[in-house]
């Protein structure tokens, strides 16, 4: 089957006066329908300069980089970024109004999402009167008002405290699960890459490449993360994952 | 009576002690500046009326409002205070609307802002006093000139506070926007402009302030009309009731338009 977004020899360097820096030297991978991949890789390794070069906001300076057919993509940030001047509602339908579709079926739709992530009742409210998950899950229903066929999640919740970050993370998971999009999500954090990937991919530290690859099964429902971490499997990819990061760290 | 029950009357009493003296310090305040103004208005008279300062040079509480009732009765009052008002809030508006106009373009074009900083640093340092004479020279002495002094001495630090709050504008921001499917214009109308509404009030404050002393400096050299012609008209025929006279009304303006905008500020509050 034909990937949804195939990438090779992927190349970026960063240039001031002073020179260049090589961000991505060589990183080819695919992603297939439906898989939900994650990457980690050392901070300032160049994961989120990735992202924003399969977003379409940086051009290669070499490699390729091609999608299985027209793709929609949506692209989800650190922080919610929610507009204070605007109400939830306001919020989720900004990519609808970008891209100047906002046409009754398209409205049902985010309303529906609202109804079903239970943000409905709080629609008219401004963001600062919901919570950091509630938050952060408008910011997932923004992203999907304009139905990706392509989601990537740039550490979107590491913002988080602890115990959010573990409800959110597992619900973000299950909708990206249910609605059978296709993810690429970038994380410092091992077991939130773990818990929730089909697939993960370890970058080097910069310039990175490709390093490792781990594929990810449990034989348990992924709907419960909880549980998940309880299981043997987990424990050995965390710790595969952990082995092949600290490689990297100087001694 | 429970112990639950006991809870709560205290809690309701500690409620109530909070409300008490979160209200005293509220009368304490008022007070105090009421106070400082009686006091102030009450030495003056006194000193004036016992001959310490000589009621020539330095008028008096009584006499100014004497001087107000005649101007009010002879309407020059509202003569010369109309047209000083209508001059301050045109430039006002000018300077608002064209602040935000050119802070706009700088944003938009990069390059443009680059090119001319150093030039807007150079006019926004420059004092807008010395070019007054030009002024005259140029656009005569009516209220066109002093319109153009006022817009001078806000314009330039408006457009640079203005563009310098719109960069400062979270990058991230602007991303989600290009990730959304926006453009650069959208970024604008989206994101840069309704986050700085606080910004554009805060500078409206500033500017209001700048424009009254812009069409003061105006008048002095170029009107036969306004607030400013009274204060140089009265000192050079030693009528000194007539320049303190207009000094206070001018204190007037210059709270009204600031009440005028501070409500405005409360409005856009309320309703985000």
């Amino acid at each position: 089957m034909q990937p949804v977004l195939s990438v090779k020899n992927l190349y970026y360097s960063y240039h001031n006066l002073k020179g260049e820096t090589p961000a991505i030297a060589d990183i080819s991978f695919d992603v297939a329908e439906g898989e939900f991949l994650a990457i980690v890789g050392p901070s300032g390794c160049g994961k989120s300069t990735l992202l924003s070069i399969i977003a379409g906001l940086l051009k290669p300076e070499g490699g390729s980089l091609s999608f299985g057919w027209p793709t929609t993509i949506g692209y989800m940030l650190q922080h919610d970024h929610l507009f204070e001047w605007r109400t939830i509602y306001q919020n989720v339908i900004l990519g609808l109004e970008l891209n100047k579709s906002m046409t009754k079926e398209n409205i049902d739709y985010v309303l529906q999402l609202l109804k079903d992530y239970g943000l409905y009742s709080f629609k008219d409210q401004k963001p600062s009167q919901l919570s950091g998950g509630m938050r952060q899950r408008a910011a997932l229903i923004r992203t999907l008002a304009i139905k990706p066929s392509l989601l990537l999640l740039d550490e979107p919740f590491s913002a988080l405290d602890f115990q959010t970050r573990l409800t959110v993370s597992a619900d973000i998971g299950n909708i990206i699960r249910q609605t059978e999009k296709t993810a690429i999500l970038i994380t410092h954090d091992l077991s939130e890459a773990v818990t929730l990937a089909d697939r993960v991919l370890v970058l080097s530290k910069r310039p990175s490449t490709v390093k490792a690859e781990l594929n990810i099964h449990y034989d348990i429902d992924r709907a419960s993360p909880l549980s998940i971490r309880n299981t043997a499997e987990y424990q050995e990819y965390f710790n595969k994952l952990w082995k092949e990061l600290s490689d990297d760290v100087p001694k | 009576m429970s112990p639950n029950e006991n809870q709560n009357n205290i809690s309701i009493t500690n409620q109530q002690a909070f409300i008490r003296a979160h209200k005293k310090h509220h009368h304490m305040i008022t007070f105090s500046r009421i106070s400082i103004l009686v006091i102030f208005l009450a030495v003056w008279e006194y000193a004036a009326r016992s001959g310490i300062i000589d009621i020539f040079f330095f008028s008096s509480p009584t006499a100014i409002i004497q001087y107000l009732y005649k101007m009010i009765v002879d309407s020059t009052f509202f003569k010369h205070t109309g047209i000083t008002l209508l001059e301050t809030i045109i430039s006002f508006l000018l300077v608002t609307f064209l602040s935000l106009l050119f802070s706009t373009l700088l944003w938009y074009w990069k390059n443009l802002s680059e090119i001319l900083e150093p030039y807007l640093v150079v006019l926004n340092s420059l004092p807008k006093s010395a070019l007054a004479p030009l002024l005259i020279v140029w656009l005569g002495t009516g209220s066109t000139t002093i319109i153009t002094a006022g817009i001078s001495v806000a314009l330039f630090g408006s457009i640079i506070s203005l563009y310098t709050g719109f960069c400062q504008t979270d990058k991230e921001l602007l991303k989600l926007i290009l990730t959304l499917g926006g453009n650069r214009k959208d970024t604008l109308f989206k994101v840069i402009l309704p986050s700085s509404v606080p910004l554009i009030i805060s500078n409206m404050k500033v500017n209001i302030g700048l424009c009254l002393v812009g069409v003061i400096i105006g008048e002095f050299l170029a009107a036969r009309r306004g607030l400013g012609y009274l204060i140089i008209y009265g000192s050079q025929v030693f009528q000194l009731n007539m320049v303190i006279t207009s000094i206070i009304i001018l204190c007037m303006i210059a709270m009204g338009f600031y009440k005028i905008i501070q409500s405005m500020e409360h409005l856009y509050k309320k309703r985000g």
